[in-house]
């Protein structure tokens, strides 16, 4: 098997509790070097796969390999090269920041001297310097976030699993972090990340995968995805309601589809080939007099996408 | 060769980590041993008057008894601290990392012995202030203690299965506790088996901890140890082949 070529190799991963079928049969790849965004509202199984890949769970059927590591056979050479960030941080309430930073230091076997400068670096890094020497029940919500994605960079793991990250930050720190997973993936990490953020696969995931009910229901890049619905669309508000039809009926050749039209909102959207005919646009309404209120070219966000793909909105989502 | 050093060291992380809880949270330690000085104090003075002992003082014969009734209590500890691991995802934590995997109930088991001992010594200094006094030597005296805490030990292997069992911190608080209570009591912890009614008599006699007690205690008093020495070291030994195993397992299968 090429397995060892990439990052997360699985293959037809299956998962149930009870009657529950958390993960059914999932098929997914990690190319070494790049982040993986998995996408999928509460209870799609993605804390479950993600469990798989770090050997905390073992699976029904199918097999997984990180790094070309067995998940179910070699699972200690398997925790020697990743790192985990859960989705609830598991960190120690009575000890300090830098003291679970050593400590795992300690316990991936860097012995004691190494533990503590990369605890004094890491804290640095995820901006936990102040509070380094305070007990982590102190902490509010996203300063333990930030020391738990800490506790799993501590050994520079080749491969690293983000739970959502980011849930339940600031938006600030939201970006900082961003900004920190963005740099570990220069450095060569590959990242696992799971989101029900829509934003947050389409700014950093390489490569996405959308997950529902247990199944992989699309993959792609970003922009495949987005092309999947659709290209762009060209969307036209007028001044007044008066010429909607007429314009619209003028613009249809530029169009890749027919046009829809809102009255109450005096909105015209057309589907287009893409941004280029924006001009021809703007043109054919001068011709015709028509004033406009607003004109751009819209693409469909990932929410739009996903709504496609399940046919529910991602808020949505039950856990069944 | 490397392998049992790095599973030493882990234990030892693990140990540490544990046992730095206690300095953080002194009055969890103040908690724990409040309870027993309680019921030593409600033993000596209110019912002591109307148990006899013979041939013994009832502080003498009470205080070895307190100190395996503190050492069983402080082992329902293992399975709560386990439980409290589990609930809060530092086992997931734990067990997403390269360390050995037995380190994480041995450092539990290990750093609540080291907190027994504590148990034991203050223990042993209330009852020197309400007149306690050890009659053998010293080396019996501190054989008393150690068995003491050894039985304590083997204990916090059964309450560490219940721990991963229940997995809830208060059901493992529970779970530990209502099994304990009627074995601390149908037992020679605070009264000779003898005064109880024939059917418990027959128990109690045969209860663990029973035997485990007379053991401290003959030691502790300079008495003839007879049977109850080897019966102990084949309970504690026969639990811990029992629990240590199941522990093992129920923490693999902890999800
Ligand atoms: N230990 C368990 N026992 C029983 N059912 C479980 C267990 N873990 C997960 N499940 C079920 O499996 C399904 C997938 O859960 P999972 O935690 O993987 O979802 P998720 O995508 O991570 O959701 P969220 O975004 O809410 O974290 C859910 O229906 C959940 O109830
Ligand atoms: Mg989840």
């Amino acid at each position: 098997m090429e397995s060892t070529e990439f990052a997360i190799y699985a293959e037809d991963l299956k998962k149930s509790f009870g009657k529950v079928e958390a993960v059914k049969g999932v098929d997914l790849i990690l190319r070494k070097g790049t982040i993986l965004g998995l996408l999928g509202p509460n209870g799609a199984g993605k804390t479950t796969l993600v469990r798989m890949f770090t050997t905390l769970l073992s699976p029904d059927s199918g097999t997984a390999t990180i790094m070309g590591y067995d998940v179910v056979r070699e699972p200690q050479a398997v925790r020697s090269i990743i790192g985990l960030s859960g989705q609830y941080a598991s960190v120690d309430e009575n000890l300090t920041g830098r003291e679970n930073l050593v400590m795992v230091g300690e316990l991936y076997h860097m012995g004691k001297r190494a533990a503590v400068e990369r605890a004094k670096e890491l804290l640095v890094t995820l901006d936990l310097a102040e509070f380094a020497d305070r007990q982590v029940k102190t902490y509010s919500g996203g300063q333990r976030r930030r020391l738990d994605l800490a506790a799993s960079l501590v050994a520079h793991p080749p491969v690293l699993f983000l739970d959502e990250p980011t849930t339940g930050l600031d938006p600030r720190s939201r970006l900082g972090l961003w900004g920190v997973i963005r740099d570990l993936v220069k450095d060569g990490t590959s990242l696992l990340l799971t989101t029900q953020y829509l934003e947050e696969a389409d700014k950093l995931a390489d490569w996405i995968a959308v997950i529902d009910h247990g199944k992989i229901i699309e993959q792609g890049s970003s922009i495949d995805l987005k092309s999947k619905i659709g290209g762009d669309v060209l969307q036209i508000q007028l001044i007044s309601e008066t010429k909607l039809f007429p314009v619209a009926k003028a613009l249809m050749p530029l169009g890749t589809d027919k046009p829809h039209i809102d009255k109450t909102t005096r909105l015209i959207k057309l589907p287009v080939p893409g941004p280029q005919v924006i001009a021809e646009a703007v043109r054919i309404l001068d011709r015709m007099g028509a004033q406009i209120e607003d004109i751009g070219i819209h693409r469909p966000t990932l929410d739009e996408v996903f709504l496609t793909l399940t046919g529910h909105a991602v808020e949505e989502g039950k856990n069944d | 060769m490397t392998s049992i050093f790095w599973t030493a060291s882990d234990i030892w992380v693990m140990t540490k980590r544990n046992l730095l809880k206690y300095t953080r949270l002194p009055q969890l330690l103040v908690f724990s041993t409040i309870q027993p000085v309680m019921f030593v104090l409600l033993f000596a003075f209110v019912f002591g008057g109307a148990i006899t002992t013979p041939g013994v003082s009832y502080i003498n014969y009470l205080i070895p008894g307190i100190i395996v009734q503190a050492v069983i209590f402080g082992s329902v500890q293992t399975g709560v601290g386990l439980a409290e691991d589990l609930t809060r995802g530092m086992i997931d934590r734990f067990r997403s990392l390269p360390m050995a995997r037995s380190a994480v109930l041995a450092g539990r088991t290990i750093s609540d012995m080291v907190r027994n001992v504590f148990v034991v010594l203050l223990m042993t200094g209330v009852g020197y202030a309400i007149g306690f006094r050890f009659q053998g030597n010293i080396l019996q005296s501190l054989a008393s203690m150690g068995m003491a805490v050894l039985f304590g030990f083997a204990f916090s292997w059964i309450s560490a299965t219940i721990g991963l069992l229940v997995k809830e911190i208060e059901a493992a608080q529970v779970a530990g506790f209502i099994w304990v209570f009627p074995l601390v009591f149908a037992s020679s912890i605070f009264v000779p088996v003898e005064s109880m009614p024939d059917w418990l008599e027959a128990f109690a006699k045969h209860s663990p901890i029973t035997v485990t007690v007379n053991t401290v205690r003959a030691l502790a008093l300079d008495l003839p140890v007879g049977n109850n020495l080897w019966l102990s070291l084949l309970w504690i030994l026969g639990i811990m082949a029992v629990f240590v195993p199941l522990a093992v397992y129920r923490y693999r299968k902890s999800v």
